[in-house]
């Protein structure tokens, strides 16, 4: 294959009862830029910190060529002092540093005294910052600058460590378009200097435009290397070797029967709360009692922030559009409220938002319904006790009682503890976000089971999940949403993971 | 489950109602009664062992009648005050101020009663309103302007200690009329006889004990009727016959002395109050989900502001309450009263278990805490201790107790 900065041979990595990656392999010529892509979850970024040295050498399997030799990393300083630099997608800025002093953290420039020699600093800053065409002053906090000039500072952080194999993680997700663009142009002005770029993104138009090479994940394991330069791989070539296997068939069968629609949102827009952004572009959605609907979207495309703005405006400012509950509109201004009109949410990430982990399963499970247990402000403890040991029973929740501390059961249990405290608030339409994430395959079934219990009953069902196949043996209608705007709705029966993928990376459509 | 399993051994009958039920079943194995109890027994053992302690290097003098009085008298508005600590540690605050609005509220009813004549219980309303208000105004900035608390009752140490100084022009204010000085250096004695004793105390002390076996009892087969673990019928006795004796023999030894101080019956009545508040109501459970993870109250419905408004509100009426029998015991108003008060407090309630993070507590270890601290003080200055080698001690202590929190919570995390 002639001229290899980067050679990664057959790398497997396991994690306690997973792996991760398996067998994968992937070579990156010298002054190409290599996208890597794949599903969520399908190890990318696993690769990447078996690369970088994140999990150092000796917690993997395989082995690494740089330049054709061996090496072995034990941890970024080490990967760093051969080159690679690898850009996160959360940056990694200090805020209130200037842009000099970000750049050169841990490699700060200093004077014959041994501190630190501040002209140097600023100048080698300014330069830097003029090779990534970022017109700023190197004493500029931080802070004050946009997401997009951050990702330029760190690029010229990395370009100051002399980097030959520059690594970026999904670059454009939280960019605007032009940001995007001016970022893609940097990317081609570096090649030209001869730095090899490795990119993960899952914004397959970027890809095909500026990649020229693609290696393709899908589940631990590597699927294909494609050929880019030609300019004859489409997207639509990608999103096949992304997906191609079949629909597992461990989703429990359902007869669906939609009923009436219980809930309706339209127009619904979102502002992210820090930045001047629109996080949710004027989302139409609705869902009937006895159905389960789906959102497919990509990280970023703003699924965790409608579910959330819809749920008591739990997140996000500036939020406007028309919220319907058995087709009255209603104003769910606090998450109280949400509750109280029948809406439950279980958040995607169940330890920092969904659990009181240093508590039992009592409380947690009577936390979001506990007026129901209460007479004059005064707990029902028994009565509080009755319910739990209920939902212990009927959700299969292995503890040895309920006033067992919910940190230390398992990933499954702790969900089935989350679902309890939602059904307890009797609500009329749950929203699952993310319901099976970090969850083995035999607590998934009876996840599943749980809700097609509660679809039979009567119950409206919202499902957000990156799995595709999870959208696609549970749904009966799946939304796409794609950088905040609902981009399509497929009926289950019309659904195919290459159609969903599509949609879900469509860009903004064009004015019609 | 069906409540009429046939049973075969001797466990549950399905005849049988839980009343007589109550009367044998259970189990008891100590080792997994220890085990859940860790954190809450070793405090207890803790301060069993301090006691003792005190009571060798003091010939027995420190657990004399009239030094139980004593302590009793001296620590009382440590006490009030860990209660209300405890409830901000909880929901993961903290309040530095409360040392000098005790100063504050101390001063305005010694300047309502004293300086104005009036009655003793307008300067006591007085009191309470001004600790109201204060509460209100750093629940005010904690809840809803969203300054963490350190900050705002760093600023209310400050500030109130100041209005203290306006409040008394910098003077001392004494004495109160009897009446007042009574709530803190009062005594209910001699009500019924008794001949070298008060029986009144003992009979009070018999009607706390059968309350509390009354109400354990109840507990017990309301447990056995939602089919929850109980302890064995044998080991509840044990319990109660202990729990009995150390309230009896503490009876004993205060109608040995001057009877019965107003502020143990004022103390007693918050710390049953607050213990039910804490666990029982739907206020208190939010208070601990707050603490524990204050994104997961939010998104669970709780009203975060409203119950962090109410905590400090709390705070401030216990100030009050402590700030009451302070001036009371002292029988004045002194510009620098109530010092270092918030750290005694503060350590109570971290000795008595309370986690630095939030979400973990309890008014009873709080309180236990509080006497830890109390019985140590009292110990070292009957021994003639410096002050400076007693300040070293019970810094120490503190440390101790929060790495034995540290250290618990690090080996549960790990058997993870």
């Amino acid at each position: 294959m002639g001229d290899n900065i980067l050679e990664m041979r057959r790398i497997t990595k396991t994690f306690p009862g997973v792996a991760a990656l398996q067998d994968v392999s992937l070579a990156v010529a010298r002054g190409e830029i290599h996208a890597i892509c794949g599903e969520n979850g399908a190890g990318k970024s696993t690769l990447m910190k078996v690369l970088s040295g994140v999990y150092p050498a000796g917690s993997y399997e395989g082995e690494i060529l740089l330049d054709g030799k061996p090496v072995d990393f034990r941890g970024i300083r080490d990967s760093e002092g051969h080159g690679i630099v690898i850009i996160h997608q959360e940056l990694a800025l200090v805020p209130y540093l200037s842009i000099a002093e970000n750049i050169f953290l841990g490699n700060e420039r200093r004077g014959r005294s041994g501190l630190i020699d501040w002209n140097r600093t600023n100048a080698d800053a300014a330069e830097l910052l003029a090779s990534v065409g970022l017109h700023e002053n190197p004493v500029t906090p931080v802070v004050q600058l946009g997401v997009g000039k951050q990702q330029l500072v760190e690029i010229a952080k990395a370009l100051s460590k002399r980097v030959k194999l520059l690594i970026l993680d999904e670059p454009t997700a939280a960019l605007n378009d032009l940001d995007s663009a001016h970022l893609l142009n940097l990317m081609r002005r570096l090649r030209e200097q001869g730095i090899t770029c490795i990119m993960i993104s899952h914004k397959l138009n970027e890809i095909t435009s500026i990649a020229d090479s693609t290696t393709v994940l899908r589940d631990g394991r590597t699927v294909e290397r494609l050929d880019m330069r030609a300019g004859e791989v489409t997207q639509d070539r990608i999103i096949r070797g992304m997906v191609g296997r079949d629909l597992d068939s461990f989703y429990p069968d359902r007869v669906s029967t939609p009923g009436e629609e219980v809930l309706r949102i339209e127009d619904w827009t979102v502002r992210h709360p820090t930045q001047d952004r629109l996080v949710v572009d004027g989302a139409s959605l609705d869902v009937r009692a006895g159905e389960v609907v789906g959102i497919a979207g990509l990280m970023g495309a703003g699924r965790t922030e409608l579910a959330m703005s819809v749920f008591g405006r739990s997140y996000g400012r500036d939020i406007t559009g028309r919220l319907y509950m058995h087709g009255r509109e209603v104003k769910a201004r606090s998450v109280a409220e949400a509750i109280g009109n029948g809406i439950a949410y279980a958040t995607e990430d169940r330890k920092r938002f969904g659990l009181n982990l240093i508590d039992n399963i009592r409380s947690n499970v009577s936390s979001a319904g506990l007026r129901k247990l209460a007479r004059f402000g005064w707990v029902h403890d028994n009565e509080e006790t009755r319910v739990a040991e209920a939902s212990r029973r009927d959700m299969n929740i292995k503890a040895p009682s309920v006033m067992s501390v919910v940190g230390k059961l398992s990933g499954g249990n702790q969900q089935k503890v989350v679902l309890s405290k939602w059904l307890f608030t009797d609500p009329d339409v749950l929203i699952l976000d993310e319901p099976t994430r970090g969850i083995d395959v035999g607590a998934k079934f009876e996840i599943y089971t749980i809700i097609n219990r509660l679809v039979a009953d009567g119950k409206a069902v919202i499902i957000i999940s990156s799995e595709l196949p999870e959208l696609l043996g549970m749904c009966d209608r799946i939304y796409t949403l794609s950088a905040g705007r609902i981009t399509g709705v497929v009926p289950v029966g019309e659904a195919t993971q290459e159609k969903l993928m599509e949609l879900m990376a469509k860009d903004k459509e064009p004015a019609r | 489950m069906t409540s009429t399993k046939p049973s075969s051994g001797a466990q549950t009958k399905p005849a049988e109602s839980a009343p007589a039920a109550a009367l044998h079943v259970g189990t008891s194995d100590p080792r997994a009664l220890i085990l859940n109890n860790l954190r809450q027994s070793g405090i207890f053992v803790a301060l069993v062992v301090i006691v003792a302690l005190f009571a060798f290097l003091t010939d027995g003098l420190s657990l004399s009648p009239g030094n139980i009085t004593n302590i009793v008298l001296q620590y009382s508005y440590i006490l009030v005050l860990a209660i209300g600590m405890v409830i901000v540690i909880i929901g993961g605050h903290i309040d530095l101020s409360v040392g000098s609005v005790v100063a504050l509220t101390g001063a305005v009813s010694a300047v309502v009663v004293i300086r104005q004549g009036q009655p003793w219980w307008v300067g006591v309303l007085a009191a309470v309103a001004v600790g109201l208000a204060v509460g209100a105004w750093h629940g005010f900035w904690v809840a809803y302007v969203g300054i963490p608390a350190f900050i705002v009752t760093l600023a209310g140490m400050l500030l109130f200690r100041g209005l203290t100084l306006r409040v008394l022009d910098n003077i001392s204010l004494s004495p109160f009329p009897a009446e007042y000085n009574k709530i803190a250096a009062g005594f209910l004695n001699g009500l019924i006889g008794g001949d070298g004793y008060d029986a009144f105390t003992l009979l009070i002390g018999a009607i706390a004990v059968a309350g509390y076996v009354v109400s354990c009892f109840r507990t017990r087969v309301a447990r056995i009727r939602y089919q929850q673990p109980v302890e064995s019928f044998a080991l509840f006795v044990a319990r109660m016959a202990l729990v009995g004796a150390v309230v009896m023999w503490f009876a004993w030894q205060l109608a040995h002395a001057r009877g019965l101080p107003i502020v143990l019956i004022i103390l007693a009545a918050l710390v049953l109050v607050y213990g039910l508040l804490t666990r029982r109501t739907v206020f208190g459970r939010q208070v601990y989900a707050i603490g524990g993870n204050l994104s997961a109250a939010m998104l669970s419905g709780v009203k975060v502001k409203t119950v962090n408004f109410w905590i400090f509100v709390n705070m401030g009426f216990l100030s009050a309450i402590a700030g009451i029998i302070f001036s009371s015991r002292s029988n004045g108003a002194q510009p620098a009263a109530g010092n270092m008060f918030e750290l005694d407090a503060i350590a109570a309630a971290f000795i008595g278990g309370a986690a630095v993070t939030g979400g973990v507590g309890t008014v009873v270890g709080a309180m236990v805490g509080g006497l830890i601290m109390a019985v140590m003080s009292n110990g070292m200055q009957l021994m003639g201790v410096d002050q400076s080698l007693q300040s070293v001690v019970k810094g120490l202590v503190l440390l101790v107790a929060v790495a034995f929190d540290v250290y618990n919570k690090r080996r549960l995390g790990a058997s993870r």
